[in-house]
């Protein structure tokens, strides 16, 4: 049994009395111990996805139009709210994107810590606090016994992600998901976050589910890799087969606009288009209309899952078109 | 904190100059002669002029003006034309009354302003919220003087719970069980302004829903209501703070009509007299205290926000 195994998830945008698809009936599974990474354009569905497996979807007009999302073993999505919360901080915790803006600007960061701990593990104040002082060792904050009487607004971006990182790790999540957790920062602090992630996984133990719009941060660090075009997973497989046998065109040109680190070009090849909005139907595969290689049925017909190598999943219905 | 408050104080000064000034010139522009009025219609042309000299009125301008302000400086803020007592003690007598009415009003505020705003936000969109709404745009709406009526009407009068008017002090007999008084006319002084804190509550918390920490806050699974208290409410108190203030200065002069309607000895009435009686020292003593009173609240904002706010620093 897989830690987190999401089947046929569909969410929509509710907009003016319609519900406008956003992902469209996603599966993917996380094992204990591996590293998972997303990877798409922004407004993929990549965010959205993890919101709802954090169950953070409610009060926002996004709607879960179908699917399920079990978590050792239990659906997430008929669970009571206050079962779920259990969950959630606890046994599965999220990194965000933005660390300016995602800490609690009145508090201090060291009680915003003690919160979740206390929430969750039957601790006094002290032992929380002694808690809240190894984690923010664990994560590198230096000084810890000084910052944990810092505001957010006194500390860098590295170090408030560090201080997100500590919150939840706090109460040693099962399933970490961290949502583009470098992609504010510094290239130099990416760096030394991701390389905290890792770290903190191995010394843990948990699942991590990477989402990000980088091929290059996901390459580093995942396990797997599925890449997300409009709410669709349209290529799944081990980072080392994906890079080394790349058979969708989305994800080609995801590749190739990454600029080579061994020489200098003058031009970085760009996938042509952009991401189709929401409201949009596209009949067929969903990328044809940007695709170099769209044939006649790409138009038509929606391309189904299968297996292009053994554990290498596609969707498409001409893959590795550019080799013929 | 304090370094600033001092600073914050000395600040003050020249404000508070231009504000005599402006007073000073301001009250003399209402048309009638003091002397006159204070004499009734039977008073000769004769004794008017001797009166008129006797309070200086017969100086220039800029001669009263300067003596008024020497005399403050030491303290004096002159005497009353018509109660022929010391300004000070004149305010002193209406102030007990309208200080216990402007916190017994900002009581109410609080008390009905902000549950009924952080459930209309917690419950946004609900029937609660439409009603909450509701509620806020009526108590906003039904002017004062009439909601005063009808709470005498129906609660003094008709109920018999609360007097309808007057106000003994709290130091004579009955103590502070005096305040009942104050019941009916500091609910209807508050009825507006709580609703103005009722709207703002709601709108700043849904602001503060939207912020990204309050994402994390649910990502830790606490209890919606603890996230709605201790992370969006505390968050909208910063904005909410400043109205706080300004509704509490504002109540000074907000209180003239319900004073009026419950007969009660406040300021507000205070001054609206004073000006039917050209009684020019106590109405520039008591608009004089009333702009000290606003820059100390203001200041006394500064400082909360200070508080709240972290991020805020007081230089």
């Amino acid at each position: 049994m897989a830690l987190l195994e999401v089947r046929d998830l569909g969410l929509a945008i509710a907009a003016g009395g319609r519900l406008l698809p956003v992902v469209r009936g996603i599966s993917f599974a996380v094992e204990e111990n591996e590293t998972l990474g997303i990877v798409g354009e922004s407004g993929c569905g990549k965010s959205l996805t993890a919101l709802a497996i954090m169950g953070l979807l409610e009060d926002t007009a996004i709607r879960i139009t179908g699917g399920s999302i079990r978590f050792e073993g239990r659906e997430l999505l008929t669970m009571a709210p206050a079962e779920r919360r259990a969950l959630m901080g606890n046994r599965m915790a999220i990194v965000f994107q933005e660390p300016m803006t995602s800490l609690n600007p009145v508090y201090r960061v060291g009680d915003q810590i003690v919160e979740v701990l206390r929430q969750h593990r039957d601790l006094s104040t002290s032992e929380a606090r002694e808690r809240t002082l190894r984690l923010l060792e664990m994560v590198q904050v230096p000084e810890p016994e000084q910052r944990v009487h810092s505001y957010p607004h006194q500390l860098s971006g590295g170090q408030r992600q560090r201080v997100m990182i500590a919150m939840a790790i706090a109460c040693d999540p099962r399933l970490l998901i961290a949502d583009e957790p470098t992609t504010a920062l510094d290239v130099t602090v990416q760096k030394e976050i991701l390389e905290l992630l890792q770290d903190l996984q191995k010394r843990m133990g948990s699942a991590i589910v990477l989402i990000s719009h980088d091929l290059g941060v996901i390459a580093e660090t995942c396990d797997r890799v599925a890449v997300m075009y409009r709410g669709t997973i349209v290529e799944e497989a081990t980072a080392g087969e994906l890079f080394a046998n790349v058979a969708h065109p989305y994800t080609r040109g995801l590749l190739a606009s990454i600029p080579p680190a061994d020489r200098d070009v003058e031009w970085l090849e760009a996938i042509p288009g952009r991401v189709p909005a929401v409201d949009q139907e596209i009949p067929g595969c969903a990328f044809h209309p940007r695709c170099p290689f769209v044939r006649d049925l790409c138009r038509t017909a929606r391309p189904e899952g299968r297996d292009f190598a053994p554990g290498h999943s596609i969707r498409c219905h001409f893959p590795r078109e550019w080799r013929t | 904190m304090l370094g600033y408050a001092l600073d914050r104080l000395l600040t003050l000064v020249p404000t508070l100059l231009a504000a005599s000034l402006l007073v000073f010139l301001f009250v003399r522009l209402i048309p009638g002669d003091p002397a006159a009025i204070l004499l009734g219609d039977a008073a000769t042309p004769e004794q008017v002029a001797a009166l008129t000299r006797e309070l200086g009125l017969d100086q220039p301008l800029w001669k009263q003006y300067f003596l008024w302000l020497g005399n403050i400086l030491e303290g004096d803020f002159g005497t009353s034309i018509f109660f022929g007592k010391p300004v000070l003690a004149v305010i002193a007598d209406s102030a007990e009354t309208s200080i216990l009415l402007a916190v017994t009003t900002m009581g109410w505020i609080v008390l009905i302003g902000v549950p009924i705003g952080i459930l209309a936000a917690v419950r946004q969109g609900s029937w609660i919220d439409q009603a909450t709404s509701g509620l806020a745009m009526l108590m906003a709406s039904v002017p004062t003087f009439w909601l005063g009526l009808y709470f005498i009407l129906v609660f003094a009068v008709g109920l018999g719970w609360f007097p309808s008017s007057g106000f003994p002090s709290i130091t004579g007999e009955g103590g502070l069980l005096n305040l009942r008084y104050l019941v009916l006319p500091s609910l209807t002084l508050a009825a507006p302004n709580a609703a103005l804190i009722i709207r703002l509550v709601r709108a700043s918390m849904l602001d503060v829903s939207r912020e990204d920490h309050v994402r994390t806050a649910r990502a830790k699974g606490l209890h919606p209501l603890r996230v709605a208290i201790k992370h969006i409410f505390r968050n909208a108190l910063i904005a909410v703070a400043g109205a706080f203030g300004f509704t509490f200065a504002a109540l000074v002069s907000e209180a003239v009509v319900t004073e009026t309607v419950f007969s009660l000895p406040g300021v507000g009435r205070l001054v609206v007299q004073s000006i039917l009686r050209r009684d020019y020292p106590v109405i520039q003593g008591v608009i004089l205290i009333v702009v000290v009173f606003y820059m100390f609240v203001n200041l006394l904002v500064d400082l909360a926000y200070a508080r709240l706010d972290p991020r805020v620093s007081l230089k």
